[in-house]
Parts: structure tokens; sequence; C-alpha cells
């Protein structure tokens, strides 16, 4: 039972497996796997209480773990309900790409549960394997394989984060002997203030913060983003975020809370350099998925501001912020899934007149628009408000002045695109058409990001009594 | 919670403040245009009917904050949501419920098209804005006051005139940037404090350099939305772009918003800061009042002549503020007021003209007296009221402010006289245009009976705080002698550190 999510996904992919072997399977899969996923949710959630061992303690069930799963798994219901279509992508490879997509939500379940280093490698590269998959899986728009070139980017960038983190994590084996965290934790704790222990800590997370897209591990973000179909990114952009983040906190903990300091001066001007760098260079954006990309760099960059005060309370306003980062994001890239017709990037353009062509989703992109920027009564504004009290508690005020500084310049590209949105006219665009699913998928996420805005209560006490179940 | 005299019963403030946004929610599923029109108008007048009460059971006696209101919000954090009202903000409140109704009014025939959305906007607009006044826990305060920023956006940017897109952009980011820094100094207040609760937050001895910063801060924020010289240009575009309703809402109630910034947090909060940064503060209010009665003598658009206009009214308030005496303070409050009335009907006035010639030029309308009557004689009370007329409402304001000025320093308020002078130019200038010059237009029709029940509320709201001010100052003189003591207290407590060794 402790291993039921997990179970059932490898289960799934087994099925989605032998539904490649067919023929235009394509819907049959994606039936399939919104199944999967739908199940997951529920087995996730069912398990959540649970906690035990597995696989000679290499592995462990927790709240944290399970609330991860739980956050994963609708985040993936999310994805396949509203770019379940797959426009961008050949009707023969679209089993295939189902498969990939599980299995990659596989490996990301699998890593927030890994407490051991070799099996959160294990888990990081079956996520990361399958998303490098997945990138090319496109139609080929204008003949200049964006794509290709996209992909190629993204497993270059990849192997080289990965091989850092795994040349950190043989530091970490050589300081203490040991490849289990809850051996690791009181040896580096000891060792936490050495320029060793130190170095392996930052290499060990650089392959976090590769898949995160902190700077200075963001370079694939842009190139990424455009090339690969509106779904893949949908995917990429926000769900293995959530995992990325898991680890990084389970990582700090190796140093927290003392002699941490170190860390946390890197911390601390990675996140300024990523806001500062992604929001900046999203000013200029003209392709929304871009720009999208910019603006999760600046929002990894948030994300550190938690993690950075090395406390609880900041770990768990972290897991809130990317949790809701995920909504916001998704509210987003459903619009642009439905805005491009035959799965073609979007530019900002390309959005005029939408509040006349498709009201519910101008309605939905000026939710998350807003809701990135920071904007109250959205979650992005409590995350962001919680961030910079947990930072300032903590006496980091340039940091909180800087982080600041960056709402203020993120809020122009974001109007920019609300503004073609709602004040231009359509010029002979077509409308949108919106189903109901789409619709409903749409008031969903509005209302989600409202009341995790307005309510954030509940969200961060499960968030904090998760964290400390990791000790 | 010492400071705030819990409402028993029925939650008159949060039900002010939510009817709207309850209603702007059914709003959604309503069909049919005239419905629509109807029900944004049903709502706002019965929320401008139940707001009544706050005015005759207000307890005169008191400064503490009334029909409090005290929910736990996020424990963790101690925010709560507390809300609460005292003579300071009793009248802006009014004002809000009041004005709204009108709005709906002035848009029935402007606005054409997405008259849902547009009313929404509205609705929620109006629950944002009370909310502002109402608060007393800062996340909430902050919340509501950043909320704005959308609905506001969007009645600019999707009904506005043909430079929409700038001027809602310039509105966004002036704003937004502004507020920023407010967070950062609220969260510091916050971990000095322990507390987001705003009563509780003044009359802490913080220390005079942690003031400073925190002062300005706020005032950051605040002077933007007033808007003071020299933040004030993202008004005027904001103003000539806005619907009527749009423009009615930003000079009647955001402009406030700034002004009661200073009043409920620099005053209190930072009385150290304030008593050493005052007077700059008052050399820029009377920048301020010259800067907006010169540059409004100069414009040829309605619109923007009213806007420029609004830079040097505000310019009173502040004056009115920072002079810290009670004479200036009530004569702030009341002007803040004035200037709601007087500036709302003004913008009414020109987007009934606007619907007639769809033109804002003084030019176009010269002569129409002989042809519109009614209207004139509405446009010539308000513009002698805008110029502080006596018998008419700023008069009472103005004089306060200047007789409180005259008290504490002569050499600033013989400097903001000019301003005075400046305002009847350019409002006569604009009067004589609109009376004597020209052939007028035979083609244009009068005021119809909606547009008079529009603007007769406002008119009597001139007469009658211009003639009998008493029943509008009596709310606030406790609340007011409480303000200045709570700033005294800290000024003597300065003084002993400065003489004690």
């Amino acid at each position: 039972m402790l291993f039921a999510p997990e179970l059932l996904m490898l289960i799934g992919s087994l099925v989605l497996f032998c539904l490649c072997l067919g023929q235009g399977k394509g819907n049959l899969a994606k039936n399939a796997a919104l199944v999967l996923a739908i199940a997951s949710c529920f087995l996730s959630l069912a398990t959540l209480q649970m906690s035990g061992s597995l696989f000679y303690d290499a592995y462990r069930i927790d709240m944290y773990s399970q609330l991860f799963k739980l956050a994963i798994s609708i985040g993936l219901v999310v994805v396949l309900l509203f770019s379940g279509e797959l426009k961008g992508v050949d009707d023969q490879m679209r089993p295939e790409y189902f498969l990939f997509m599980i299995l990659s939500t596989v490996g990301l379940m699998m890593l927030v549960s890994s407490v051991e280093l070799l099996s959160l490698f294990i888990a990081l590269e079956l996520s990361s394997y399958s998303l490098y998959l997945m990138v090319p899986m496109r139609d080929d728009h204008g003949g200049i394989k964006m794509q290709m070139e996209a992909a190629i980017k993204y497993i270059l960038f990849g192997v080289v984060a990965t091989g850092t983190m795994l040349y950190g994590m043989s530091f970490i084996f050589g300081l203490t002997g040991t490849t289990y965290f809850s051996e690791l934790v009181p040896k580096m704790h000891a060792l936490a203030s050495t320029p060793t222990a130190m170095l392996a800590i930052a290499l060990f997370m650089s392959g976090l913060f590769y898949k995160l897209a902190v700077f200075p591990f963001h370079f694939w973000v842009p190139d990424v983003y455009q090339g690969a179909s509106n779904a893949t990114t949908a995917f990429i952009s926000s769900i293995p975020k959530l995992g990325a983040v898991a680890i990084l906190i389970r990582i700090t903990t190796l140093v927290a809370p003392t002699g941490g300091e170190a860390v946390v001066n890197m911390l601390m001007i990675l996140a300024v350099c990523s806001m500062f760098y992604g929001n900046l260079s999203a000013l200029v954006q003209k392709d929304i998925k871009r720009l999208l990309g910019f603006s999760g760099i600046s929002h990894a960059g948030f994300v550190l501001l938690g993690i950075l005060t090395l406390k609880d309370t900041g770990y768990a306003t972290s897991m809130y912020y990317i949790a809701g980062y995920v909504f916001m994001n998704m509210a987003c890239f459903l619009v642009i899934c439905k805005v491009s017709k035959n799965g073609e990037n979007v530019c900002i353009d390309d959005m005029s007149g939408l509040y006349k062509r498709a009201p519910i989703l101008a309605l939905t992109l000026l939710v998350g628009m807003m809701a990135l920027a920071g904007i109250p009564p959205f979650v992005g504004f409590m995350g962001k408000f919680m961030l910079l009290t947990g930072a300032l508690r903590d006496g980091h005020l340039a940091l909180v002045i800087l982080a600041a500084l960056n709402t203020a310049i993120a809020i122009f590209y974001y109007l920019s695109v609300v503004r073609v949105a709602f004040c231009s006219a359509p010029e002979e665009r077509p409308d949108v058409p919106v189903d109901l699913l789409t619709r409903c998928v749409s008031i969903a996420l509005i209302v989600v990001i409202i009341f995790m805005g307005v309510a954030p209560k509940q969200v961060l006490a499960v968030a904090e009594t998760a964290v400390r179940s990791i000790f | 919670m010492d400071f705030l005299i819990m409402n028993e019963g029925f939650p008159l403030l949060s039900t002010i403040v939510f009817l709207p946004l309850a209603g702007a929610l059914i709003l959604l599923f309503l069909p049919g245009e005239n419905v629509q029109r109807i029900w944004a108008m049903a709502v706002t007048s019965v929320n401008a009917a139940i707001s009544l009460p706050l005015y005759s059971r207000f307890d005169l006696t008191t400064a503490k904050y009334q029909f409090g209101e005290h929910v736990s919000w996020i424990p963790s954090l101690n925010i709560n949501y507390t809300m609460g009202i005292d003579g300071i903000s009793l009248l802006l409140v009014l004002l809000t419920t009041l004005i709204m109704p009108l709005c709906v009014l002035g848009s029935w025939t402007y606005i054409k098209v997405r008259i849902r959305e547009f009313m929404i906007c509205l609705l929620i607009m109006e629950t944002a804005m009370l909310g502002v006044f109402m608060a007393l826990d800062f996340v909430l305060f902050y919340i509501l006051w950043e909320a704005m920023l959308i609905p506001m956006y969007l009645l600019i940017g999707v009904w506005g005139g043909p430079r929409k897109i700038y001027a809602s952009i310039k509105f966004f980011l002036y704003t937004l940037a502004g507020s920023v820094m407010l967070l950062v100094a609220i969260i510091a207040l916050y971990l000095k404090t322990g507390t987001f609760s705003i009563p509780m937050m003044m009359g802490q001895e913080y220390a005079s350099n942690f003031q400073i910063w925190v002062f300005l801060a706020f005032f950051l924020a605040f002077a933007i939305k007033v808007p003071m010289f020299p933040f004030h240009t993202w008004l005027p575009a904001a103003h000539v772009e806005a619907p009527t309703a749009g423009s009615v809402i930003l000079a009647s109630i955001l402009l406030k918003m700034g002004t009661y910034g200073f009043l409920r947090f620099c005053l209190p909060i930072t009385p150290l800061a304030t008593l050493s940064l005052g007077p700059y503060i008052l050399w820029m209010s009377v920048a301020a009042i010259l800067y907006g009665g010169f540059t409004a003598l100069a414009q040829s658009d309605m619109k923007k002549l009213i806007a420029y206009s609004s830079v040097g009214h505000m310019g009173f308030v502040t004056l009115g503020i920072f002079f810290l005496n009670r004479q200036g303070l009530e004569g702030a409050i009341l002007q803040m007021i004035n200037h709601g009335v007087t500036t709302g009907a003004l913008f009414l006035c020109v987007g009934m003209m606007y619907e007639r010639t769809h033109s804002r030029e003084i030019a176009d309308h010269s002569g129409i007296a002989q042809n519109l009557p009614i209207f004139v004689s509405f446009l010539t009370i308000f513009s002698l009221s805008s110029l502080a007329f006596p018998a008419t409402n700023s008069f009472v304001g103005e004089f306060l402010v200047l007789a409180g000025a005259f008290s504490v320093n002569k050499i600033i308020a013989g400097a903001a006289i000019p301003g005075a002078i400046l305002a009847a130019a350019y409002m006569m200038r604009l009067l004589q245009y609109v009376l004597f010059k020209g052939p007028g237009r035979p083609d244009l029709a009068d005021l119809n009976v909606r547009e008079i029940v529009t603007l007769a509320p406002l008119l009597c709201f001139v007469f009658w705080i211009g003639l009998a001010p008493e029943p509008f100052l009596s709310v606030m003189h406790t609340s007011v002698d409480y303000l200045i003591q709570q700033v005294d207290v800290a000024k003597t407590a300065q003084i002993a550190l400065n003489v004690v060794p």
C-alpha cells in the first residue's frame, strides 16, 4: 500500500507501452494516462497519513513525500485535461508521448521519496530522460527543426548538470562514507562549516538548480520552452519543479540549522541573480512561452528565498509558493494551448482582443498573469508576501528590497500580455472555440488560485506538518 | 483589543464591503443589458442605504474604532480580519457608497459595450475601496489596496479613450511601483511589533532612524496615489482616457486613499519622522498647489483641466494634514470629501457633454449656455464650488486649512494663497468659454431626467457642507484630537530625550 501510487503508475506505463505497439491509439492512450493520473491523485491522498520505509530504507514514505506526490499528480491531471489533444504532436507518436509523460511523472514521484543518494539519482534520471525524449516530439514548423535544437540543448545542459551533481554526491560519500540521508544528516552537521562540505553541497544542488531553472543553470530554458510543443512546455515548466524543490529542501536539511552560512550566501546570490536575470530578460520577449520561461527563472529565485531561511516555516512557504506557481503557470499555459490553433507557438500579439474572442480564456489569462505578478488576492501575492516576511525576519533586508523591486519590474511584462488581451482589437483574428471541459478547468484553476491566495492557512498548516515529517 | 469597539449582532461593515462583490457574482448570470444596469444600480443603492446607519449610530464621544469586527485569518503570522471605522474613515466610507450609484447612473448610456463586465468591475472596485477605508489589519489593507488595480486597469484599458493603453499601463505601473516598498515597510513594522494590527503599531517607540525609512516607504506609496507633485504624471493621462465612471472613482475616492494613508499610517505610526520631514512635505504641497493651478490654466481639454485642478486641490489637503493642528486636519478631511463631491460632479458633467459632442475640447462647447440652461447651471455651481466660492463646500474646507496654516507658518500659508486665485482663474476661464463665447450649439439637447438625478445629490452636498458643515465636522473632532495627541506624545518624548542628558 505504501508504494501504491508509484506502483500504479508503473503498471500504467506498461499498459501504455503495449498501446505504443499498435497503430493510432492516441486517444485511447490519452484516456489511459488521464485515468492513471486521477487514480494516482486518489492513491496519494489515501496514503497521505502513512509513513514507512521500503527497499532497505532507501525509500521513505511520509507526509512530505506523499504531499508532493499529490501535487505532482494533480498537476499531471490538469496538464492532461487541457493539452491532451496534443495539437503539435504527430498522431503516430502520441501513445509514446503519453508513455514518456507518465514515466517522467513516476520518476518525479520516486524522487520525492528517495532518501538515499543513488536511488535519488536514478529517479531523477528516469524523469529527465523521459523529458529529453518528449521535447523533440513535435511537428516541424517551418522546416527549421527548432524542436531538435531544443532537445539537443536540453539534453546537453542536462547531462552537464547531472554530471556536476554526481560529482557533488561523490564528495559527500567521500566525506561521510554513506549514501543514506538519515546517516548523512548528523555527519554533515559535524562537517557543515568545512569548505569541502560546502563545495559538495553546492555541486549536489546544481543538478536541482537545473531542474528548477535557477541562474546560472537556466540556459536551456528559453530555447526549450520555445522549441518544445505547448503541452510539453506546460509539463516541463511546472511539474519537475515540484520535485526539484522537494529535494532542495531535503539537501538543505543537511546543513540546517547551523553552519549553513556559506550555503545561505550562495542561495542568496543565486536568488537575486535569477530574479534580475529572469525579469529583465522577460521584458523584451515576444513569444509568450519564452516570456513565461524567463518569468519561471525569476520565480525560481523567489522560491529560494524560503529555502535559504533554513527554517521549517520557510520550507513550508517555499512549498506553498511552488504549488501556487504550478497552478498560476498552468492557467497561462491553458490559454496558450487553446489559442494556438495547430500547436504552433503563440506570440504576445496573437492574444489581441482575446476578451472578445474567448472571454473565459481572457479571464484565465488575466488571473494567471496577475497572480504570477503577485497582485492580491491571488496566490502569487500571498506566497511572495510570506517569503519576504520570512526572509526579513532572518535579517536579509537587502535581499527583500531587491526582491520587492523585482516585483515592480515584473509587472511590466505580465501587464503587456494582459494589455494585448484586453485593450487591443482582435483585427481579423478568429474566435477561439472553448469546449465545456476547458471552461471547467479554467474556472477550477481560477478558484484554486484565489482560494489559495485568500485562505493560505490550511495549505500552510499541511505543508508545515509535512516539513516536520522529514526529520 | 482595547482600540476596537466590537460590533454586536449584525456585521454591518462586512455586509457593506461584500455586498457589491456578491452583487458582482450574481451579475455574472444575469441576461440582458438593461437588467444588468438595473441590478448594478440596485446593489449600489442598497449599499448606500445600509451604510447610512453608520452615521446615525456613530458614537461621537470616542476615538476608538467602532462597528469593529475581528476574525482570525492566518494565525501563523498573526494576520487577522479586523475592520472598524473612526471619525476619519466614516465620511470616506459614506462618500464611497454614495458616489457609486451615481457612477452607475452616469455610465447608463455612456457605456455601450460589455455592460456586464463594466458593472462587475465597478462593483469589485467598490468592495476594494470600502475595504481599504475600513481595514485595521495591514495585510488586509494591502491586499485590498492592490486588488483595486486590476478592475481599475480594466476600466481604463477596455472602456477608455484613444490613448487608453498608455494611460492604463502608466496608472498600473506607477501605483504598483509605489506600493512595493510599502509592503517591505509593513513587514519591517511587523517584525518590530509582532502584529499586523494597524492600531497596535501606533504609539510604539521606534528608533527615529527606523521611523524615517518607514515613513519614506509609506510616503512614496501614498504620494503617488494622492498624487503629489512630482509624482502626479499618471493622473492627467488616466483621467483623460478613463470612462466617466472611471474618472469619477479616480477623482472622488482613489485619490483620497493617499491622503487617508497619511492620516492613518504616517502620522500615528511614525510621528517622529512626520515631525522632522513634515516641513518638506508642506513645501511639496505648495508646489503642487501652484503647479496644478498654472497647468490647469493652460489646458484646452476639459478633463485635463479638472485633472490638474485635482493636483492643486489635493495639495491643499496635504498642506492641511502636515500642519498637524486641529483646524488644518479637519479642514483637510473635509476638503477630501469636498473634492470627492465637486470633482466627481465636474467629471460627470464633462462626461455628459462628451456623450453629446464626442469632444472634450473647451472650444467645442463654446456658448452652450443659450442651448443647455440646466446643464450650465449645474456646471456653474460645481465650478464655483471648485474654486472655493463662499457658501459652497470647498470654501469651508480651504478656509479651515488656511486658518490652520496661518496659525503655524505664515510664509508657507502665504505661498499657498496664489493657488486659490489660480483656481478662480482657470475655472472662470472654463465658464467664460462655455457660457458666453461663441455661437452656441443648437443641435444639443439639454440634460434629461436621469442626468439631473445623477447630479442633484451632489448639488445638495455642495450647499449642505457649504452652509452647515457642523454635521460633517462633528464626527471627526474626537478622532482628530486623538490623532494630534498621538503626534504630540512623540514630540514631548523627543524633547524630553533631548533635554535629559
